[in-house]
């Protein structure tokens, strides 16, 4: 009896919640496989695409989205075999998993913990709530490639924002493969946006886009390269958190930086009276 | 309008010296290479003093101080005496607060009233809230053992000279950094007389170093690799620099920058309470405020009865003298933003908005600009897009509240918003949507030292106030 031929699956890209291939045309052999290469027009459309889905996400309840990233744990969970057979080692998958239910529970609890009412001297109801920024650029760590990818993910969107994740270069296939998980778990199109290919090329044009809010340069190990992102930032005063020092420790406890370092507050006042 | 006989405040309760040094190390110092500037009293154009240029060798000097009195003392002073430094700061601001305010309406140009009943107890009130946290940072929700960031440089505009050194000096010290603080080459004197307090108050040397200049001053303050932190209020155009200057090395950033928030006036709102809230909105301290309500957005349907009513308040405004305690409107800053005010006006009659002022007379010396309003201003006009910085208000109209939302969050700024309604409902449908760091419903143009404050967009990032504005001064 003939051995069955296996059917191979096709690497791309994933923007506002399909997989498109690169609007280029490019791919690249990474991980024994054609994976999409993303242009700066790929990185442009992905902006849209997040933006486009900022407005419904960040009005969505925060239960509705603590359910959702409960629901992205369920998925990935459901998957530890093939990113296991991707070559992402199991208790990394595990990781994986648990920090997305760890995030999933702080979206109704950020806003209390982090916002509150203040007690000004007269009357005045004053309060403070942490808000999203908006659209958020990500340069995912290089490694390890689905633990890192979902510590940045994860704090991110868990208070409403969007984003636009370049993946790492060298191990894209678990961040298409976490893209399956997202696409599954009713998170809606464009909330996360995936590109792979050389974080280079993409970064750049996100760094310098006026309709992102913030870039996570966490990924971004050329010490010059991050300082030109950051210059670029400047240019519509982007939120900016600097790269991981080398050898961050991603299976420590995250703490709550990640997330705040991508909100707003916004304090309210009314009078009071009768 | 009721005339009233001159109410002047008297100046004899502050005696300004005819020459100021650097304040580094806890002494007042002359600067290396001897600079100068004059700083004058926007209301005469009288020299009021003659105040040192720092120099990048000056600046050098007062962080090196900051960084000594960092390491060896402030840094490993226990909270609790931290605290009490700030609460004897905090005291004397208190006993000498129309000193205080005399000297600042002099140096800047606002009215006595307001240097007296707002800048002034909010001041005292901001060293004794953030006195409190010394020994309470662990409490304070940002980790278990919060550290010190170290060596702030802290740069301020010269719209609230002493209030916003205040915001940037209170917090910083409260934590456990020290401080090299550049106060606005125009308004320098209050920050030199809190020198003065300082040595009152025997804090230790080197804790708080001021470094008087301009802009070349300001950079070599910031460019300085000697600093951990870097705090700056003023216009984006500096921010964004700032923000490009900082790129790449460790410090930390806040930035507290400019603002074209819009003041929205339904059609059920209290006309009268409302017309206070837009007067107050853009003419309170000649509309130099970042967070003024420099939009109005009006119902259309109640326009025409909100501009006539605006209209009469506006011709009760008194312009004139700093210092008589009847002064509405004082003097606009200098020179050099009377021009860009001028400038910008000018744009708004030639791209065809419609523009009005009560009849006012100006005194003949100073920097004057008579309260102004434009009407028929579209969203493409520039005194609808650009931050004017003085009083003049920009008149639009909306029909519904998702084109107020609109039109509101149609800047790049995102600082500031007002809301009048009587609907509790809208308010909140209203705040949800609107893209600024602070809400005002019914009201307008309210600090408090607990209350966060800061922007959203292009209007900078960080909070200063509350317990928020702890977090940009702590290592977590």
């Amino acid at each position: 009896m003939s051995e069955r031929v296996a059917v191979r699956k096709t690497y791309k890209l994933f923007i506002g919640g399909k997989f498109p291939r690169s609007e280029s045309g490019r791919s690249y052999l990474v991980q024994d496989s054609n994976v999409s290469l993303a242009s700066r027009k790929d990185a442009r459309d992905a902006v849209v695409a997040a933006r486009a889905a900022a407005k419904g996400w960040a009005g969505a309840t925060a239960y509705n989205r603590g359910q959702i990233l409960y629901r992205v744990a369920e998925m990935l969970e459901g998957r530890r075999e093939q990113f296991v057979a991707l070559g992402v080692p199991a208790d990394e998958v595990d990781a994986a998993t648990d920090r997305w239910v760890w995030y999933a529970g702080w979206s109704d609890k950020l806003p209390q913990v982090y916002g509150g009412a203040n007690p000004v001297a007269g009357p005045y109801f004053n309060l403070s709530a942490p808000e999203p920024t908006g659209v958020v650029a990500v340069a995912a760590p290089e490694s390890p490639a689905l633990l890192g990818l979902v510590s940045v993910i994860a704090p991110a969107i868990v208070t409403g924002n969007t984003v636009v994740v370049a993946a790492s270069p060298s191990a894209p296939l678990a961040a298409v493969t976490l893209a399956e998980v997202l696409a599954t778990s009713d998170l809606p199109g464009g909330v996360v946006n995936i590109l792979t290919g050389h974080p280079k090329e993409t970064v750049p044009t996100l760094a310098s886009h006026l309709d992102v809010n913030a870039i996570d340069l966490t990924g971004v190990a050329d010490a010059d390269l991050a300082t030109e992102l950051e210059v670029s930032a400047a240019q519509n005063l982007k939120r900016v958190l600097r790269p991981a020092p080398a050898g961050h420790d991603w299976s420590a406890d995250p703490g709550i930086t990640r997330m705040t370092a991508l909100l707003e507050t916004k304090t309210v006042w009314h009078p009071k009276g009768v | 309008m009721f005339e009233y006989a001159p109410a002047p405040e008297s100046r004899s309760v502050v005696d300004i010296k005819p020459t100021y040094g650097l304040f580094v190390d806890g002494r007042f110092v002359d600067p290396t290479d001897g600079g100068s500037f004059k700083s004058i009293n926007p209301a005469s154009e009288e020299v009021l003093a003659e105040v040192a240029e720092a120099g990048a060798q000056d600046v050098d000097r007062a962080v090196r101080a900051a960084r000594t009195a960092y390491e060896q003392v402030w840094g490993p002073m226990p909270g609790r005496d931290r605290a009490k430094y700030l609460f004897r700061i905090a005291r004397i601001i208190q006993e000498r607060s129309r000193e205080l305010a005399v000297l600042e309406s002099l140096d800047n140009g606002k009215p006595i009233k307001e240097s007296r009943d707002v800048d002034l107890p909010l001041v005292a009130a901001h060293f004794f809230y953030y006195a409190g946290w010394a020994d309470k940072l662990p409490y304070a929700g940002f980790g278990p053992d919060p550290r010190p960031v170290g060596v702030a440089a802290q740069v301020i505009p010269w719209n609230f000279p002493l209030l916003m050194l205040a915001w940037k000096i209170a917090p910083a010290l409260a934590a456990g950094n020290t401080v090299v603080l550049k106060p606005a080459e125009t308004t320098p004197l209050t920050a030199l007389l809190f020198a003065e307090i300082c040595q009152q108050a025997e804090l230790p040397a080197g804790v708080v170093n001021i470094v008087t200049g301009a802009g070349e001053t300001g950079r070599a303050l910031v460019e300085h690799p000697g600093v951990d932190k870097v705090a700056f209020t003023g216009s984006t155009e500096v921010g964004r620099a700032i923000a490009r200057a900082v790129a790449g090395t460790r410090k930390r950033l806040t930035l507290e920058l400019g603002g074209k928030a819009a003041n929205i006036v339904f059609d059920d709102a209290p006309v009268d309470q409302a017309v206070e809230g837009i007067v107050n909105g853009i003419f309170f301290n000649q509309g130099h405020v970042c967070c003024a309500g420099s939009r109005l957005l009006v119902q259309e349907n109640v326009a025409d009865r909100v501009l006539e009513s605006l209209k009469r308040r506006m011709a009760q405004l008194r312009v004139g003298d700093p210092l008589d305690k009847n002064t509405d409107i004082g003097a606009i800053n200098s020179a050099a933003q009377l021009a860009r005010i001028r400038e910008l006006s000018d744009a708004g009659s030639a791209e065809g908005a419609e523009r009005w002022s009560p009849p006012c007379e100006l005194p003949e010396r100073g920097f004057w600009f008579a309260p102004t309003i434009f009407t028929g201003v579209t969203q493409a006009h520039r005194i609808a897009r650009e931050e004017i910085f003085g009083p003049v208000l920009s008149v639009l109209t909306f029909r519904t509240p998702a084109e107020a939302v609109e039109k509101a969050n149609n800047t790049p700024y995102g600082l500031s918003a007002g809301i009048w309604t009587d609907k509790g409902s809208r308010i909140l449908w209203m705040a949800d949507r609107l893209r600024a760091g602070v809400v005002w419903a019914n009201t307008f143009n309210k600090f408090d030292p607990t209350s966060p404050f800061g922007g959203y967009k292009e209007s900078g990032y960080g909070r200063e106030g509350g317990r928020h504005g702890l977090e940009g001064y702590l290592s977590v």
